[in-house]
């Protein structure tokens, strides 16, 4: 590890990771607000993360143990990649169980394990504002914040329902925080919307091509949008998770074989591990599944 | 009509726009009453749609003011009201229908949730009664209830006007701005649109201010006329006053242009 020598710690150096914290600090303030930061290039590319690696390498300290993960599984490259990233430049401990993380970096999924207070959930985040593909001007969305003038995002759920029965928007299904700020829950499933609601953890996002920087503090109101008569509910599956039969958790269809064989896992990994006997492992698990 | 109120719904005073050093509309003064439909003509470059984004609060001026009696009765000076109250005028008392249908819809967007976007915006959280609400509205503009859920660009250019319209008359506003609505139609679309104008203004009360240069569109639909050029009103009067008997030499020449069929 004599790499960490080389680089300063947690990669950016401390001018930056400055400018990173005021914004956070701003975005924690006013929560939903997305605050601009002048975001770096990181040595990976736009859409792996680089924001959510900004905010990482700004809130952690020495002390701090480290969890990535990458849509549920801390076992998939990005997840891979980041952990390393960190244990490189900053030498911190680094883990794979929920529990005993304080910092947890995040794409697209809200761990299964409930989160506590002291804990920090760090988002990726590719686009982070959420009237984007109704309004492509940056100047009328910004106004549209400002004046808390968010009927449009009303007229995409009414499109949904209007093609497809129900609303269709599965992922970063968009939220109100706090009564005020539309906020884009980054692409999570909107099964993990209700854990965003009244949650002990500090929630961050870091979107690093967009440069925007938001927050949502411990214990915020964070309310899923929906019409009356279509009420907002999270996805729901019906059946367990194959390897450890837990229910009323995130799965993941997994392609078995070539002959349309196919099973239903939990996503995030940890969980699942922690509940499998003999352990789930990354190497094993999906081909050891009993028929 | 007797529950109209005497004072004018709208008060222009003396708006002047420069750009630059060239002159947009200078030193117009206007009133304009509820149920009235005012015609704004001239050639083009004569400061028409400047003064409808003067009136409208979508340009700001150069000098002059603008008065406008709100909902509740009181009389506000327009540039004194906060962007959000603006914002919410524009989409709650007023309406706005552009020449290009592109402007006023969002083309990506169902004909319903385009009549159903200014409901959202003012607060309805229920989807089967905003739906109700727009195929009402369709109805009323004789687009069929079948195609509430096409997108305006599978819609014919009069069909695109008229869905302007319903996207506009869904909070009943007073006072409606058209520029050149009827503007690249065919003749007999034309006069169908034009006979929904009218009707809306007969039924609700309607209040309008329509730009064009074509002075049969403001013949048939408004009550006083404004004639404009080099940005300057040069004539003003009675519709059918100023179209039969022409007191400036401009507005002669105007009228005297038109092909008799």
């Amino acid at each position: 590890m004599s790499d960490a020598a080389v680089y300063n710690f947690a990669y950016l150096d401390e001018q930056t990771k400055r400018m990173i914290r005021r914004a956070l600090l701003k975005a924690v303030a006013i929560p939903g607000y997305q605050v601009p930061f002048a975001s770096r290039e990181m040595p990976m590319p736009y859409g792996w993360g680089t924001g959510g690696v900004q905010v990482t390498a700004a809130v952690l300290g020495a002390d701090d143990t480290l969890k990535v993960i990458d849509q549920g599984a801390d076992d998939t490259t990005n997840a891979v990649s980041i952990r390393k990233f960190f244990e490189r430049t900053a030498g911190v401990a680094t883990t794979t169980h929920t529990s005993d993380a304080t910092v947890i970096q995040t794409r697209h999924r809200i761990p299964e394990t409930p989160l506590r207070e002291g804990q920090i959930l760090v988002y990726q985040v590719p686009i982070p504002e959420p009237l984007r593909f109704l309004e492509p001007r940056e100047t009328e969305t910004r106004r549209q914040h400002a004046l808390e003038d968010y009927g449009l995002m009303h007229v995409k759920l009414y499109e949904d329902i209007a093609r497809h029965g129900h609303i269709a928007t599965t992922y970063a299904y968009p939220v109100k925080v706090d009564g005020r700020y539309l906020m884009d829950p980054s692409p999570t499933p909107k099964f993990d919307n209700p854990k965003m609601d009244m949650c002990p953890a500090l929630q961050l996002f870091g979107a690093g091509r967009e440069k925007r920087i938001y927050a949502l503090p411990p214990y915020t109101r964070v309310v899923s949008l929906d019409f009356e008569d279509h009420p907002f509910e999270p996805t729901k599956f019906d059946r367990g998770c194959a390897l450890c039969g837990a229910e009323g958790i995130y799965l993941d269809e997994v392609v078995t074989d070539d002959r349309g064989g196919r099973m239903f896992v939990c996503s995030d990994t940890d969980f699942c591990e922690s509940r499998c006997t003999p352990p789930r492992t990354a190497a094993q698990g999906l081909n050891e599944v009993p028929r | 009509m007797s529950a109209l109120d005497d004072r004018p719904l709208l008060v222009a005073e003396g708006l002047t726009k420069h750009y630059g050093q060239h002159i947009g509309c200078a030193d117009v003064s206007l009133d304009i009453h509820e149920g009235e439909v005012v015609a704004v003509v001239g050639e083009s470059g004569s400061g028409k749609s400047t003064l409808l984004g003067l009136l409208s609060t979508q340009l700001l001026p150069s000098a002059g003011s603008v008065r406008y009696r709100m909902r509740d009765g009181e009389e506000r000076e327009l540039l004194s009201l906060s962007e959000a109250e603006r914002r919410f005028l524009l989409r709650t008392d007023w309406g706005f229908v552009h020449q290009d249908a592109r402007l006023g819809l969002r083309m990506g967007v169902s004909a319903g949730g385009n009549v159903g976007e200014r409901l959202m915006a003012v607060g309805w959280r229920h989807y089967g009664r905003i739906r109700a609400e727009a195929e009402h509205w369709l109805d009323r503009v004789e687009i069929a209830r079948s195609r509430i859920d096409d997108r305006p660009d599978t819609f014919s250019g009069g069909m695109r006007q008229r869905l302007q319209i319903a996207k506009n008359m869904v909070t009943r506003p007073r006072l409606i701005f058209m520029d050149e609505p009827t503007g690249g139609l065919d003749v007999s679309v034309q006069a169908r649109l034009l006979d929904l104008i009218r009707g809306f203004v007969s039924d609700y009360g309607l209040a309008a201010v329509i730009v064009t240069h074509d002075l049969a569109v403001a013949r048939l639909l408004s009550h006083r006329i404004v004639v404009m050029r080099h940005g300057r009103v040069i004539e003003t009067g009675l519709t059918d006053q100023v179209l039969d008997d022409p007191r400036e030499p401009y507005t002669q020449l105007l009228v005297a242009s038109i092909l008799q069929a």
